[in-house]
């Protein structure tokens, strides 16, 4: 679905605007194509410019400026609901891509047929370059351009999907926890797991690593002549999940690895 | 030494967590000093096929070409090393079976595949790569991509109109500008490198680098380093943990000793004897 503007003024919603030009200006005069009839808005004030699924506003070098989510801004990679504010008008962008279309669908590796030649970088430096590619991209006009082959089909097993957003999904940590050495010379020092991945010992030498997975903490032996102990059990081979107050014991070292808060 | 005893590599090839079928495919050919790596893409199986032709004419080709030459030697016609010709030779081979299948199976019409390869001689590597399949390089600390995706996204950062940091969201990820068997031609690009002992090559598919940061790549690859298979577990793992949206698929090729070819009478003389 194609991505839109909604434009509003003290709450009041006043008209949407499907993005469906690969370059949509907005400003007082006529001939844009969102007119915002008012003294605060430059003739021609910014232009979103729409590339597939992912839209940009740029600033025209108007004289009030623009801010997105209360931050000026000249040139902005636009994110679903983000706040555009001129004067006292506020354009919604929304861009439902993730939810709405089938996202395996959407997920697809596809192939752009008749590639366009790399825009040539450092040629002309700023809205110049975003001219060009935008030109590049005539190829391929609309949200689902004739030029773009899709050569990905999906399965039953696929039709229902779990929801996949463009975005990484932030994946949920576990709760924060802490390695604190108990002997030896670095004896008291703590270690906050922030990692997804805390390596223990030197590598050529002796390592093991704990790392941070949705459902817990792992420990699990890399490299080196013996096997770390837990809780005085010498490690195999296979990861081996640790507890809150579990004693490591790696080269002689021993420590406590505990749950935060 | 010989090649066999300077490299070590692993591989592994997951289906991810969403996806019901693996079209991604490996090939390991250590003999030979050749690790390639494929991400397919059409409707049903036709990803697998177009990714498995992709892999096996590479590992036939190359390696059956280099049981009698050098890839050192020098080619007759353009004058470049036997080992670059052979890359982007087998490539463009693969490319018109891939085609010619394509054309002639209705339901393999429109298949394509991604490539990446690496042939490893005479202390270097040929990198020769369609799409958006990487090749990456751990040396010392650092990981670089020694590979540039052939990617809209890859052109529209190219070109400055979207940051780095910009396009790890950009909803236009899935877009590949080039690959293999969608047209009758297909140019790789080729790029030969040093390759140094202690340096790890990582060839993956996109359901890898989409799904984990560089950074966690290069702590997986530094941390383990003396544990190939299991760095290469912990990378399947983590894209897996993060969501597994895709197939994900890797090779590591560690350098463990120089693997310089022998030149000079001396050597082509036991070389001749060997025969």
């Amino acid at each position: 679905m194609t991505a839109k503007l909604i434009l509003s003024m003290d709450g009041v919603v006043l008209k949407e605007y499907p993005l469906s030009k690969e370059r949509m200006t907005i400003g007082r005069k006529a001939h844009n194509d969102i007119v915002i009839d008012n003294l605060a808005v430059s003739g021609e004030h910014a232009a979103i410019i729409t590339i597939l699924h992912d839209s940009f506003l740029e600033d025209l070098d108007s004289t009030n400026g623009l801010e997105v989510n209360g931050v000026p801004t000249k040139k902005h990679f636009l994110q679903n609901n983000d706040l555009i504010e001129i004067g006292k008008y506020k354009l919604k962008y929304v861009n439902e891509q993730g939810g709405q279309v089938n996202p395996a669908d959407f997920e697809k590796t596809m192939v752009m047929r008749a590639p366009a030649k790399p825009a040539a970088p450092g040629a002309e430096k700023g809205d110049a370059t975003v001219g060009a590619g935008v030109i590049k991209m005539q190829a391929a006009p609309g949200a689902k351009p004739a030029a773009l082959e899709e050569t990905g089909k999906f399965d039953a097993q696929q039709l229902n999907p779990p929801v996949a957003p463009a975005v990484q999904p932030a994946v949920p940590a576990p709760q924060a926890a802490v390695v604190q050495i108990l002997t030896g010379p670095n004896a008291g020092k703590e270690l906050e797991l922030v990692k997804n991945l805390t390596t223990l010992g030197k590598p050529g030498v002796q390592v093991a690593v704990l790392t941070r997975r949705p459902h817990g903490y792992f420990i699990t032996h890399v490299e080196g002549a013996s096997h770390p102990l837990v809780n005085g059990t010498s490690l195999g081979d296979q990861p081996h999940r640790l507890n809150d107050h579990d004693v490591i014991e790696l080269a002689g070292v021993k420590m406590e690895f505990y749950f935060k808060g | 030494m010989k090649i066999a005893d300077a490299l070590e590599i692993v591989s592994q090839t997951n289906p991810g967590m969403v996806r019901s079928h693996n079209e991604d495919s490996i090939a390991q050919e250590l003999a030979c000093g050749l690790v390639v790596l494929a991400d397919g893409m059409g409707g049903y199986n036709a990803g697998e096929v177009a990714s498995g032709i992709a892999v096996s004419v590479l590992a036939t080709e190359v390696c059956q070409r280099l049981q009698d030459a050098s890839p050192t030697d020098r080619d007759a016609a353009s004058g470049e090393e036997l080992g670059v010709v052979l890359l982007r030779d087998s490539i463009q081979r693969a490319n018109a079976s891939i085609f010619h299948a394509a054309q002639s199976q209705a339901q393999y019409a429109g298949m394509g595949t991604t490539i990446v390869a690496g042939l490893f001689y005479d202390n270097r590597v040929v990198v020769g790569h369609v799409g958006d399949s990487r090749m990456y390089r751990l040396r010392g600390e650092t990981l670089e991509t020694i590979t540039r995706d052939h990617s809209l996204l890859q052109e529209q950062i190219d070109g400055g109109m979207i940051s780095v940091e910009d396009a790890r969201v950009s909803k236009n990820k899935n877009l590949v500008t080039r690959a293999v068997g969608i047209d009758a031609e297909v140019v790789p690009e080729i790029h030969v490198h040093d390759a140094l002992v202690g340096d790890i090559y990582l060839l993956c598919s996109d359901g890898l680098n989409d799904m984990v940061e560089d950074e966690d790549i290069q702590s997986a690859l530094y941390a383990m380093q003396g544990n190939l298979p299991l760095a290469a577990e912990q990378l399947i793992q983590m894209a897996n943990d993060n969501g597994g949206r895709d197939n994900v698929s890797v090779i590591l090729v560690k350098v463990n000793g120089e693997f310089a070819v022998p030149h000079g009478w001396l050597a082509k003389l036991s070389h001749w004897f060997k025969k």
